[in-house]
């Protein structure tokens, strides 16, 4: 084939009276791997939401193989061979691993069911995917990245011309990405065309043939990718030089011990976990997905049950049983699952704002005072900065970086002395990032001490005075100092050093 | 940066969420211009009167619903709880007849009782949807079958009869008026108040809505999603008691077939009032306005030939269906 198997002509997307999307041309050809990257709000994923029928154009055209297409849904996209990939899971819980792959596409023999067709296709895909789930588990049973697998099974399987990705890779470890990318070139050498969402320009870097930058609804540039450095990628995405990504680390932690975890377990996922958090610290938590660093975090601040543990704060010891005990307190943790458990999406960006600190807003009668919270909101959105269509804009309509600077004014409301931010720029633009991690830094300079868990280990390097490293339920590294590099952190994550089980180690 | 608020976004934002929360107070306009085009009597004051001091009882109900259904759970208690809470209130005044004697002590203690029994019912149906980790259909399922047989019980299968001499006294609370409205409607105009205002504007509303809206995120925002739950349906618990001591001096007895499917109607009054069954939302005036029309509906069919007043509860489920529908064709927008 010579032209583009897809392309837009000045396409435009309003929502309401907001425009999203300017006068957008965008060509795939066919095999090729092309990466769509900018930040937050850039437009990436209304673009890519029109390709597969999610979305209609306001103006302008999507040509299929040059021929003009409407998709009216999704399963007119799908049927002209457009499939994608959700980056909110798509999948219904309560069925098979099997049935989610055919959902809707269910084969049949006479009248009943082909289940042995089925089970037998979805155990090929799943192979290739060299995955361990099973066609016959639940999905509710699933882990997160084996969710992503699932849903990634399902797309392969509709023999789609064109996959979209919608930032795959979020949940996955780096076993899986590889797998991942070899299953992408395998699609691509038969001729399947990508479109790859991203927030990780090293992967991006790695795998795509092609890259569109865009910004602020308007493409900025497409590029072959051995034209592009990653900071040329970063820099065409903010618009700006991005030339210090991280704070000077000019912070020492105060000499006063404000945290002390003794021996605190809960049952499956955190065994005997001890460390210590100073005044002003910026303490990292790294380790694999699924090391029970979250769960860690959780049983701490009384979101989780504990079977032992002690815990001091400013050295008295707390008796911490609710949520509610850690934030009287002054500890606050942020969820990394930030649309699950951090924010409710369908309610506006006030109500979120001041939920967790209500009881600051209570006047005569039991009265909340709205004026005051109006004024905080006001204030939060001037703060952190947040970008959305109004103030009174409902938490589903935020892109993820604003929803984020959203979860963050919602805990800094109480006003707290110790955070724990768990995964804070998880799914977030480049720039929010840099704002984010700015932040904590501007925090810690205010007195305030910060636990940070993050499986990106150069966000951790770049912000962090300390990186503890968890493995299996266990504490078993703590580096700080001339001693925090990547290949370290990475010997204890994985088990080469710090021996294997029970006994934590604490290296200076 | 954070200046990109067009003013005509918040024009058009407020103007579907007043599509969302007007669209029961259009209905209810519409219906009452065909009640009188159908037949003139029916917008006499009378008539009107008549039709409102009816439905005091299921909004009353239906307020309490509100709370339960804002915060994701379900009510399907309340009709049998009401008729429990009728008998013993009746057996509990018969008694006193005879110690205090016949006066206003003797129904104050009955409706002291009411109340007592009202908030221990939706203690029991709270502390077991939330301690015992049950759905609060199948627990309020269960309840419902309980308060129901007790009062069968309690009745040996036959009816209460309050008093007569009792009857006198008490017979002002549904009977009688306060500058020309009747009690009845004063006590639902009143716990409707009431209840807007502690679902709008206090700590206690905001949670329900929180913890409807999505449990988890409230778990995570230190709020005790157990205990306000539980207090939904403690409130459900005492609206059912108000409605009782307005409903007992109607006819002075209960039966076994006091309050039936009166849960039905009181969860179809929120629903069509524009709250979301699935919980998060409160919309407590167009609960008022649901709980109206269905009253309206029937009285609607005994002025007219047209349909018989057989079909009420068919005219009742159309309007229902029909109400949710356009409420889904306003929110797409």
């Amino acid at each position: 084939m010579a032209g583009p198997i897809l392309r837009t002509t000045n396409l435009c997307k309003d929502f309401g009276p907001v425009r999203v999307l300017f006068d957008m041309d965008f060509e795939l050809q066919p095999g090729e791997i092309h990466a769509v990257i900018g930040e937050n709000g850039a437009g990436k994923s209304t673009l890519v939401k029109i390709l597969s029928g999610y979305h209609q154009p306001t103006e302008g055209q999507v040509l299929l193989r040059d021929r003009p297409v409407k998709f009216q849904s999704t399963k007119d996209a799908e049927d002209a061979g457009i499939c994608m990939i959700h980056q909110e899971f798509n999948l219904a819980n309560d069925l098979t691993v099997e049935e989610n792959i055919f959902l809707g596409k269910e084969r049949r023999r006479g009248l009943f069911l082909d289940k042995r067709y089925m089970k037998e296709h979805s155990r090929e895909v799943l192979a290739s995917l060299e995955t361990d789930v099973s066609p016959n588990a639940r999905v509710k049973n699933l882990s997160v990245s084996q969710k992503q697998m699932v849903e990634i099974a399902k797309a392969v399987s509709r023999n789609a011309d064109v996959l979209i990705m919608d930032e795959p890779t979020a949940v996955l470890t780096r076993s899986e990405i590889n797998v991942l990318f070899r299953l992408i070139r395998s699609l691509q050498a038969k001729g399947v065309s990508v479109i790859y969402i991203s927030h990780k320009l090293d992967e991006v870097k790695e795998l795509a043939d092609t890259v569109t930058v865009l910004r602020d609804g308007y493409k900025v540039a497409t590029q072959p990718i051995g034209e592009l450095t990653e900071d040329m990628m970063a820099t065409m995405m903010v618009g700006r030089e991005m030339k210090d990504m991280f704070p000077d680390k000019d912070l020492e932690p105060k000499p006063d011990t404000v945290l002390d975890v003794r021996g605190v377990t809960s049952p499956g996922y955190a065994v005997d976990c001890s460390f210590h958090l100073k005044r002003q610290e910026i303490l990292g938590f790294a380790g694999l997905v699924g090391s029970g660093r979250t769960e860690l975090m959780e049983a701490i601040v009384g979101l989780r049950q504990r079977s032992s543990g002690q815990i001091e704060v400013n050295g008295q010891t707390a008796s911490i049983h609710a949520y509610r005990d850690a934030i009287s307190r002054n500890i606050v943790y942020l969820s990394e699952d930030r649309k699950g458990k951090g924010l409710l999406v369908e309610k506006t960006m006030g109500f979120n704002l001041t939920l967790l600190a209500l009881k600051q807003y209570v006047r005569r009668l039991g009265m909340i005072d709205e004026t005051a919270e109006a004024v905080s909101l006001r204030k939060a959105i001037e703060e952190f900065e947040i970008r959305a269509p109004s103030n009174t804009a409902v938490i589903n309509t935020l892109s993820g970086g604003n929803q984020q600077k959203v979860a963050l004014g919602k805990i800094m409301e109480v006003d707290p002395e110790i955070l724990i931010l768990d995964e804070p720029t998880r799914g977030i633009d480049v720039g929010t990032k840099q704002q984010i991690y700015f932040f904590i830094h501007e925090l810690a300079k205010q007195g305030k001490s910060i636990i940070v868990i993050s499986s990106e280990l150069p966000e951790l390097i770049g912000v962090c005075q300390r990186i503890i490293v968890m493995r299996s339920g266990h504490i078993v590294g703590d580096v700080s100092g001339a001693a925090i590099n990547e290949e370290e952190i990475m010997r204890y994550a994985m088990g080469i050093k710090g021996g294997n089980n029970n006994e934590q180690q604490s290296a200076g | 940066m954070s200046s990109k608020a067009p003013a005509e976004t918040q024009g058009a934002s407020r103007f579907t969420l007043d599509f969302r929360t007007l669209g029961p107070f259009v209905a209810l306009a519409l219906l009452m211009i065909l009640g009188t085009m159908i037949n003139a009597t029916f917008i006499s004051s009378a008539n009107l009167t008549n039709v409102l001091t009816r439905s005091a009882f299921i909004g009353i109900i239906a307020v309490g619903a509100t709370f339960v259904i804002s915060a994701g759970g379900i009510d399907l208690s309340v009709g049998s709880m009401a008729a429990f809470i009728s008998g013993v209130m009746i057996i509990a005044m018969n008694h006193f007849v005879n110690t205090v004697g016949v006066n206003w002590t003797t129904v104050m203690i009955g409706m002291g009782l009411s109340v007592a029994l009202g908030l221990a019912a939706g203690l029991a149906n709270g502390l077991v949807t939330t301690k015992g980790r049950i759905d609060s259909f199948i627990v309020t399922l269960g309840t419902m079958g309980i308060y129901r047989s007790l009062v069968t019980y309690l009745a040996d299968g036959g009816t209460l009869s309050l008093s007569f001499q009792l009857r006198g006294i008490y017979r002002p609370v549904y009977y009688g008026s306060f500058l020309g409205i009747p009690i009845p409607l004063w006590a639902f105009f009143v716990v409707a108040v009431i209840g807007w205002i502690v679902l709008n504007k206090t700590r206690f509303g905001r949670y329900c809505l929180a913890i409807g809206s999505n449990a988890d995120v409230a778990a995570y925002s230190a709020i005790n999603v157990d205990r306000i739950r539980t207090l939904t349906y403690v409130v459900q618990g005492l609206c059912v008691a108000v409605a009782t001591i307005i409903y007992v001096p109607r006819l002075g007895s209960a039966s076994a077939s006091t309050g039936v499917l009166w849960e039905l109607e009181a969860i179809a009054a929120v629903i069509i009032g524009g709250t979301a069954l699935k919980g998060g939302t409160s919309r407590l005036w167009g609960t008022v306005a649901g709980a109206i029309m269905l009253s309206m509906i029937g009285n609607i069919l005994n002025l007219t030939d047209a349909i018989s007043q057989y079909l009420n509860g068919a005219v009742q489920g159309v309007i229902i269906i029909v109400a949710v529908l356009v409420q889904r064709s306003g929110k797409g927008r």
